[in-house]
């Protein structure tokens, strides 16, 4: 099995606030992992590491071949970009593109892809994603999760190893949630390795091969489906009680 | 007023549409330049378009228009076409505040967008010109439509210091020969708001395409 993600002894600070306090993370291909914990906790800036979105103080990352470490930023990003794609609570669709021209967009300025070639590869994923009769609407004319399927359409047409998703469903009503989330289960079914930082327990648990427990900055414990019905730590505990 | 006079009007008319028509387009060009300057990722590049644009903002046009006359002169130069130095001062001074407008359109767009951008691959320029500019056009609209009709006014200082024939001077000099002030300058007021009309119709209209493409 090889592995496309690896975070060692990962620290961050955001000025005096210590978010990540070492964290050490590997993810194998076609690995599904779900990173759950509370707000604080440093989930999502565990996930924006694994794409350079944020830059570590100590500590290394590997991503899909890539490996980069504390301090300093790297310049050529491009490849990396290409390999990971990223989903956002917020979708971050470009208003004043289509929908079709939100997807192209990347395949054509970045891997210089003739315009056809480009609206083919637009059309698989909008089939994937369900939404092929969507392709001349601008995003305001869609739902959120509607949008949301076009925003993880956008990534898959770059062709990427890994998918993040961050918190991806948070803003959506509970029927829209289930769209986008029948999605990411239907990608999870073709084989994408994929860590998502999530709230939905539920799916977490029929998805997921692996559930990460984040608390105060560290992993404070891991493993199946089975974490959540058995905690074994009170602070894990504590959580899911929450929840329910 | 006989037909000699309506004219003389006329003429002064032409000369401001064309020292604001030459404006727009050179000071469009040099103050996008600044623009870019001001956002970029170099120090030196921002810190350098901040100097110029604190400069030029605190200088009054009636200097500028007095350094870009008589300025060249110490370089050696006989003499400047009253055109060239008109358009010069107006564009400089003009690049300056149209600078500062459109960073703060640059910026407004959400740094969301920025985020996603960057996440899909693309170079700087490319989100700067593909996604970032594109929507910082239709906020950039309204103040910039405003500065150009401040533009077309402006224009009456080119006669004070350069001597160039334009509206408000040409009915100047009707009213010291007639005395007859509110038939002239009323003249040229409605010439002015004629010349200042055709933007904010061109405004309105723009903004209404951009909102179309949204939605």
């Amino acid at each position: 099995m090889t592995e496309v993600v690896r975070l060692s002894n990962v620290h961050k600070w955001f000025g005096d606030n210590h978010v990540l306090k070492g964290v050490d993370l590997t993810v194998q291909k076609g690995e599904i992992v779900a990173i759950i914990g509370q707000s604080g906790s440093g989930k999502s800036t565990a996930l924006r590491c694994m794409d350079h979105l944020e830059i570590v103080n100590e500590g290394e990352i590997s991503v899909c071949g890539h490996t980069f470490g504390a301090g300093a930023q790297r310049k050529d990003l491009k490849q990396l970009r290409q390999d990971v794609g990223i989903v956002f609570q917020s979708y971050n669709l470009f208003p004043h593109l289509t929908v079709e021209q939100n997807i192209t967009l990347a395949p054509r300025s970045v891997r210089k892809l003739p315009k056809a070639k480009a609206k083919e590869i637009a059309q698989q994923v909008l089939q994937e994603v369900g939404l092929a009769d969507k392709i001349d609407f601008y995003p305001e004319q869609l739902s959120g999760g509607q949008q949301q399927r076009v925003a993880i359409a956008r990534s898959l047409a770059m062709g990427p190893q890994l998918m993040l998703f961050d918190e991806v469903t948070s803003a959506l009503d509970p029927q829209l949630t289930g769209e986008v989330l029948r999605v990411i289960e239907k990608l999870a079914a073709e084989g994408m390795t994929m860590v998502l930082v999530t709230h939905e327990m539920g799916f977490a648990m029929k998805v997921a091969h692996r559930i990460i427990f984040m608390h105060q900055g560290k992993i404070h414990e891991q493993g199946s489906a089975d974490i959540l019905r058995n905690p074994t730590t009170p602070e894990l505990r504590q959580f899911v009680s929450n929840g329910l | 007023m006989n037909s000699d006079q309506i004219n003389y009007l006329l003429q002064g008319a032409y000369g401001t549409l064309l020292l604001s028509v030459l404006t727009f387009v050179f000071a469009s060009m040099l103050g996008l330049v600044i623009a870019l300057m001001r956002v970029s990722d170099n120090t030196l590049v921002r810190q350098t378009a901040f100097g110029y644009i604190n400069i030029i903002q605190g200088t009054p046009l009636l200097v500028l228009m007095g350094v870009c006359f008589y300025g060249p002169s110490i370089l050696g130069y006989s003499s400047v076409p009253a055109l060239f130095a008109a358009v010069l001062a107006l564009t400089v001074q003009s690049s300056a505040f149209l600078g500062e407008i459109w960073r703060g359109c640059i910026e407004s767009v959400p740094q969301n967008q920025w985020e996603a951008a960057e996440c899909l691959g693309l170079n700087r320029v490319q989100r700067m010109f593909k996604v970032i500019l594109p929507q910082a056009l239709r906020i950039a609209t309204p103040p910039t439509v405003g500065f150009m009709v401040q533009i077309v006014k402006n224009t009456s200082f080119a006669s004070l210091v350069i001597g160039f024939a334009e509206l408000s001077y040409n009915a100047k000099i009707l009213n010291n020969a007639t005395f007859k002030p509110f038939l002239y300058f009323g003249v040229a007021a409605v010439l002015y708001f004629i010349i200042c009309y055709p933007l904010s119709w061109m405004s309105l209209r723009l903004e209404r395409k951009l909102t179309l493409a949204r939605s």
